[in-house]
C-alpha cells in the first residue's frame, strides 16, 4: 500500500490546494484571459470561488470530526492536523480574506495600482496561514510561515511609486526576515533535541527535559523572540507601525487582523505544544513583555495623529492582551484568546475600512482631522466607525467587551489580581484615545466637501463587520460554542 | 574523516555565526549588507541542521535545510526587488536615511 499519499492526506489538504491553485489561476487569467484593466473585477470571481471551495473543503472536514466523533485527523505521518483549533482559525482567514478582498477593487483604483497579483497575494498568503494553523510539524510551520511573511511583503510594497509604501515593505521586510532567521535556528536546536520534527515528538523529548536546561533555554528564547516578532509586541514591536501606516490602507487590515491570527495560532501550537515543558521559565518573561506591551501600546496611541498609525499601536496593544490569556494558560484564558480573535477580527477590520473609505482622489484621508464632522457628511459610516471605536474600547454591549471579559476572567480565575488590574486601567486609557476620533466624528466640522468612496464591496464589508460586532456582543452563545471547540487538548 | 569532528564544534561554529550575522545586521547600516547578515544567520542555522541530521543519522534535518535555502532564496528575489524600489525613489541605500514615517 501507498504511504505517500493516501487519501486521509488528501482530505485534509484540501483547503490548502485550494487556496494554492486559485492563487495561481489569478496570476494566469490576470495574464493570459483579462488583460484589460476594465476586466479586472473577473478576478474577484475567482477570490471568491477559490474561498467557496476552500470554505467548503473545511466545512467537509468540520463534518467528518462531528460526525465520527473525533477530536482531530492527522496527516503525512503528522505533519498536517486539522482539529477544532485550526478549523477556527481557518474560518477567520476566509472572513478576512473575503472582507478585504471586495473593498480592494475600489481602493486599488483610487491608487492608481490595481493588479491582478494583489488577488492571488491574498490567496496565496492566506494559504500560508491554512498551514501555520493546521501544521504540526516544524518544515510545516516555517514553510507557511515565510509563505505568508513573503506574500505580506509585496502586498505592504503594493504601492511602488509610493515612497512610504516603499519604505514600509522594507522595514518589514528586513525585521520580519531576521526573526524568520532566529525562529529557524530555535527550530534547528529543537530538532536536535528531539531528534524529528513533528511537534508531537518534539513536545514529548522536550517535556523529559530539565525546564531550565541550557539548550532548551536557548532554543526557547530564539523561537520566542521569532513568534513574539510576528505578533508585534514590546519590544518586538517597531516594525508593525510603521508597516501599518505605510501599506496601502486595504493591505493594514488583512495584516493586522488575519497575519495577527495565523500567528497567534502559530504561537499558540509552540508554546502549548513543545514549550510547554518550560512553561515556569518562560511565564514571567512573558508577564514583562505583555505589561510593556500594553504600556508602549497605549500610551505611544495617545499622541498619535495618523488613524492608521494610531491604530497599529491600539492593535499591539490588542496583543498584549491576548498574550495575558496565555499567561493565565487555563481553559478560560485559551479560549479567551480564541473568542478575542474573532472579536478582534471584525472590529479591526471594520475601523479600518473606514479609512478606506476616506481615502479619495486628492485625499488621502489618514488624519484624525479627516474624519472631523463625518457625522454631518455620510452618518452612515460615523454611527459604524462608532460601534467599531465602542467594540475596540471594550465597552457593552459590543463584542469587544466579550473578548476582554473572559481575558480578564481567566486572570482572576488563576489568581494574577495585579495583571487584571494594570490591564483594567489600561482599558481606561484607551478610551481616551478612541474618544479622540469619536469627538473629531461628532463635534468637529466638516473637514472637506467630498463625499466618502463607496463601492459595492465597501458598504458589504462594512455592514458584514458592523452587525457582526454587535451581533457577537448581544448574542455571543454561537460563536462561544464555535471558540469552545477550539480548544488545543 | 567527518566523524572525527565532534559534533559540538559544528555547533559552536554555527552559534559563531549566527551572532556574527545578528551583530552585522544591528551595526552594518547598509541595507544590502544587512540582507547578507541574515542570510548568515539563515546559513548558521543551515549548519545545525545538518549537524544534527549527521549525527542523528537522520533525513529530516537535512530536509529542513533544503527548505531554509529554498525561503533564503525566495526572500532574496522579494527583498532585492524591495530594495531596487526603495533605491529607485530616494537614490540611497542607507537605512538611516529611509525614515520618512516617524512617531
Amino acid at each position: 500500500m501507498s504511504q505517500f499519499y493516501t487519501s486521509t492526506d488528501h482530505f485534509v489538504l484540501i483547503p490548502g490546494i485550494m487556496l494554492a491553485l486559485f492563487g495561481c489561476a489569478v496570476l494566469l487569467f490576470d495574464f493570459l484571459v483579462f488583460p484589460a484593466p476594465k476586466q479586472r473585477k473577473w478576478l474577484l470571481l475567482f477570490v471568491a470561488l477559490g474561498e467557496a471551495f476552500t470554505g467548503y473543503g473545511l466545512w467537509r472536514q468540520q463534518a467528518f470530526l462531528a460526525a465520527n466523533g473525533i477530536p482531530e485527523i492527522t496527516a503525512f505521518q503528522g505533519a498536517l492536523t486539522i482539529d477544532g483549533f485550526s478549523l477556527f482559525f481557518n474560518w477567520v482567514f476566509i472572513a478576512a480574506a473575503l472582507l478585504v478582498a471586495i473593498v480592494s477593487y475600489r481602493y486599488l483604483e483610487i491608487e492608481g495600482e490595481h493588479h491582478g497579483e494583489y488577488y492571488a497575494l491574498i490567496l496565496l498568503s492566506q494559504c500560508g496561514m491554512f498551514f501555520l494553523a493546521a501544521g504540526t510539524d516544524l518544515v510545516t510551520l516555517f514553510v507557511g510561515l515565510e509563505l505568508m511573511a513573503l506574500s505580506f511583503y509585496i502586498m505592504v510594497g503594493f504601492l511602488r511609486r509610493d515612497k512610504r509604501s516603499n519604505e514600509a515593505a522594507l522595514k518589514y521586510l528586513l525585521l520580519g526576515a531576521f526573526s524568520s532567521g532566529f525562529l529557524a535556528y530555535g527550530f534547528s536546536l529543537m530538532y536536535g533535541m528531539a531528534g524529528s520534527t513533528r511537534l508531537r515528538e518534539v513536545t514529548a523529548a522536550l517535556a523529559s527535559r530539565d525546564p531550565w536546561d541550557p539548550v532548551l533555554f536557548v532554543a526557547g528564547v530564539t523561537t520566542s523572540v521569532g513568534l513574539l516578532f510576528k505578533i508585534s509586541v514590546v519590544p518586538f514591536h517597531m516594525w508593525a507601525p510603521d508597516a501599518y501606516e505605510g501599506a496601502p490602507t486595504t493591505v493594514t487590515a488583512y495584516l493586522s487582523v488575519a497575519s495577527k491570527a495565523a500567528s497567534f495560532a502559530f504561537l499558540l501550537r509552540i508554546f502549548l505544544g513543545p514549550l510547554a515543558a518550560a512553561r515556569e521559565v518562560w511565564e514571567p518573561l512573558l508577564v514583562v513583555v505583555a505589561v510593556a506591551t500594553l504600556t508602549v501600546g497605549n500610551f505611544a496611541a495617545l499622541t498619535q495623529t495618523n488613524v492608521k498609525r494610531m491604530l497599529a499601536y491600539s492593535s499591539i496593544s490588542h496583543a498584549g492582551y491576548m498574550l495575558l490569556g496565555l499567561i493565565a494558560g487555563n481553559d478560560t484564558g485559551i479560549q479567551g484568546i480564541a473568542v478575542y480573535v474573532l472579536v478582534y477580527t471584525f472590529m479591526n477590520l471594520g475601523a479600518f475600512l473606514v479609512v478606506v473609505a476616506l481615502r479619495r482622489q486628492d485625499i488621502i484621508g489618514e488624519d484624525v482631522d479627516d474624519m472631523a464632522g463625518l457625522i454631518h457628511k455620510s452618518p452612515g459610516y460615523a454611527v459604524l466607525m462608532l460601534i467599531f471605536l465602542l467594540s475596540l474600547a471594550g465597552i457593552p454591549p459590543t463584542a469587544g467587551f466579550l473578548g476582554k471579559y473572559y481575558i480578564f476572567l481567566s486572570l482572576i480565575q488563576t489568581g494574577h489580581y495585579v495583571l487584571a488590574v494594570i490591564a483594567t486601567l489600561y482599558v481606561a486609557l484607551a478610551i481616551y484615545y478612541y474618544f479622540r476620533i469619536v469627538r473629531s466624528m461628532f463635534a468637529g466640522e466638516v473637514a472637506d466637501k467630498m463625499p466618502l468612496a463607496s463601492s459595492f464591496g465597501l458598504r458589504v464589508a462594512l455592514t458584514v463587520s458592523g452587525v457582526l460586532t454587535l451581533w457577537i456582543g448581544v448574542y455571543p452563545e454561537p460563536f462561544l460554542r464555535l471558540a469552545q471547540t477550539s480548544l488545543l487538548r | 574523516m567527518p566523524a572525527a569532528v565532534p559534533l559540538s564544534w559544528y555547533l559552536v561554529l554555527s552559534a559563531v555565526l549566527f551572532s556574527l550575522g545578528v551583530a552585522g545586521f544591528f551595526f552594518r547600516r547598509n541595507i544590502i549588507t544587512m540582507f547578507m547578515s541574515i542570510e548568515l544567520m539563515l546559513n548558521a542555522v543551515n549548519l545545525s541542521f545538518v549537524a544534527f541530521s549527521f549525527q542523528l543519522k537522520q533525513v529530516s534535518g537535512n530536509i529542513f535545510a533544503f527548505f531554509v535555502m529554498v525561503v533564503a532564496a525566495a526572500e532574496a528575489a522579494v527583498g532585492l526587488a524591495i530594495i531596487l524600489t526603495v533605491f529607485k525613489n530616494r537614490a540611497t541605500l542607507n537605512v538611516d536615511r529611509i525614515d520618512s514615517m516617524k512617531y
